[in-house]
């Protein structure tokens, strides 16, 4: 029996956001919690499962720290590190578990201090890599800038086209109250922010921020009795290609050709149904490789395909309308389903897009290594 | 002060004769003995049929460009900006990390040819890097 429609995400958990210092990582997964919970009208005994992505910042913290905070008992819990995918993996793990029968409603959660404490961001973010630390490779920005570069090269992708995909993102952030980085940019204001890691600028880059996010998955049945309108999830896919960037066949082509074609056939629909789309976005040049990887576009024609305002709110295709990890928050994969749940229930506010029915939401980990794919949709 | 020295490759078991031979001013890697495919970084089995029948040999030292980048802001204090690092693709298969040398950034293009050239940086440490070449 297929798996397709049978489950939905019910409630949705946000944070205080962005630089927020003196909490502790465990005070961000239960705000989170507590805000998903009450979001779907569920009581914490509702929930028999639990999925986190680990904190970067604190290692303590499990599955079963959280439950213990809730006061629950659980019949399934997971840690799970995808990294920036683990968010779009976790969903897929959730729902095969509600699906299954293994529980009935599954609270997923993540938080992160990088932006204020106990370890600082710059020092997990930018990290020394390893042997390659000895050329001088520092930081997860430049294993995203070499394949940025060699995209470029094979492609004739520019910098403008990049500068385009963090224009439309911030234009959506000025729309959302709870972003981070609200002031519209320019391309210019793009092409001037300084360089770090040629070919990106800072304006190509995520944020560092603290905060949270859950949501919960239950049964299309269950979804139907709750608070809020259920966002069924319709179809899921994964793609993780080999890790390291010396032994991965392409940098061009990433692990999201395989989760996009798995998800969209789950769904039973195409690129071309989607309505909204939400892509992980910790750098400006990893949305158009993923845009052509899940079909939106050939391989190749990811940069002309994001110029001409075609991701903003009443283009053809709208991506990352809460602001993204750009200029909403940074909270690795966090960021996307919520906004995508958002969307298909219309309670965008001033960034809905009309009429949304569809959308996909994708999830990277690593340097493009780890890849997650979800359809979800207003109807089964 | 020890923070001004640059960060050194920490030398293990698996990587130990990558920079033994790298102080002899050889490049070498791993093939695997079963099916003779080439592998870089060092490890245990060989990915592409599992076997431990491991030797070390010289490669070529040429390759050309896959890609590179440039730091414009520092993250380490030895390192003065700007700087390239490269990813290398070696003529036998493998890509190595590696900085592109005697050449301007602006000159940087991927597929340009390269070959290695072996940097000192202490009694133990000798880095390979690459520098243009006429193919």
């Amino acid at each position: 029996m297929s798996i397709q429609g049978k489950t939905a995400v019910v409630g949705l958990g946000y944070t205080a956001q962005g630089r927020v210092p003196g909490r502790t990582a465990l005070s961000f997964y239960m705000e989170a919690s507590r805000n998903a919970l009450a979001d779907a009208g569920m009581r914490a005994s509702d929930v028999d499962g639990i999925i986190i992505q680990p904190c970067p910042t604190d290692h303590s913290i499990s599955f079963g720290s959280l439950a213990q905070e809730l006061g629950i008992a659980l019949r399934f819990g997971a840690d799970q590190q995808a990294h920036g995918a683990s968010a779009a993996t976790i969903i897929q793990h959730a729902a095969m578990a509600v699906h299954t029968g293994l529980c009935k409603s599954v609270l997923c959660a993540f938080a992160d201090t990088s932006q204020s404490a106990p370890l600082r961001g710059s020092v997990i973010y930018q990290r020394a890599l390893g042997t390659d630390a000895a050329y001088g490779l520092f930081g997860v920005a430049s294993g995203y800038a070499l394949a940025a570069r060699r995209h470029m090269e094979e492609y004739g992708t520019t910098s403008r086209q990049l500068g385009a995909v963090a224009v439309a993102f911030r234009k959506h952030a000025a729309l959302n109250p709870r972003a981070q980085m609200r002031q519209p940019i320019t391309i210019d204001d793009h092409q001037a922010s300084r360089l770090v890691v040629e070919p990106l600028h800072l304006l190509d880059m995520c944020l560092v921020s603290d905060g949270g996010r859950a949501f919960i998955i239950t049964s299309a049945d269950h979804a139907r009795s709750l608070r809020q309108p259920p966002v069924y999830i319709l179809g899921f896919g994964q793609g993780h290609p080999i890790d390291s960037l010396l032994r991965r066949p392409s940098l061009t082509t990433t692990g999201a050709v395989q989760s996009g074609r798995l998800a969209f056939q789950m769904a039973g629909v195409s690129p071309a149904d989607i309505d909204v789309a939400l892509i992980y976005d910790a750098f400006t040049s990893a949305v158009i490789v993923q845009l052509e990887d899940l079909g939106f576009c050939a391989k190749g024609e990811g940069g002309p395909f994001v110029e001409d305002g075609r991701l903003e709110l009443g283009g053809p295709l709208p991506a990352n309308t809460s602001g993204g990890l750009l200029s909403d928050v940074y909270l690795q994969g966090w960021v996307g389903p919520p906004e995508a749940v958002l969307q298909l229930r219309k309670q965008g506010g001033e960034r809905q897009v009309r009429d949304a029915e569809l959308a996909v939401v994708t999830g990277s980990g690593g340097v493009l290594s780890t890849h997650g794919t979800i359809i979800l949709g207003d109807k089964r | 002060m020890t923070t001004t020295e640059k960060p050194i490759p920490r030398v293990d078991d698996l990587s130990r004769p990558f920079w033994e031979a790298a102080n002899r001013g050889e490049l070498t890697l791993q093939r695997c003995r079963e099916c003779g495919q080439w592998r870089y970084p060092p490890s245990w089995g060989c990915p592409n049929c599992l076997s431990e029948g491991t030797e070390w040999a010289p490669v070529s030292g040429r390759g050309a460009l896959y890609s590179w980048v440039v730091f414009h802001r520092s993250y380490h204090p030895a390192f003065e900006v700007p700087y390239n690092v490269a990813i290398v693709e070696l003529e036998e298969g493998p890509r190595l990390m590696s900085n592109v040398v005697e050449c301007s950034l602006e000159d940087l293009r991927v597929g340009m040819p390269l070959e290695v050239t072996f940097e000192r940086v202490t009694e133990e440490i000798t880095l390979p890097k690459f520098r243009p070449r006429t193919p």
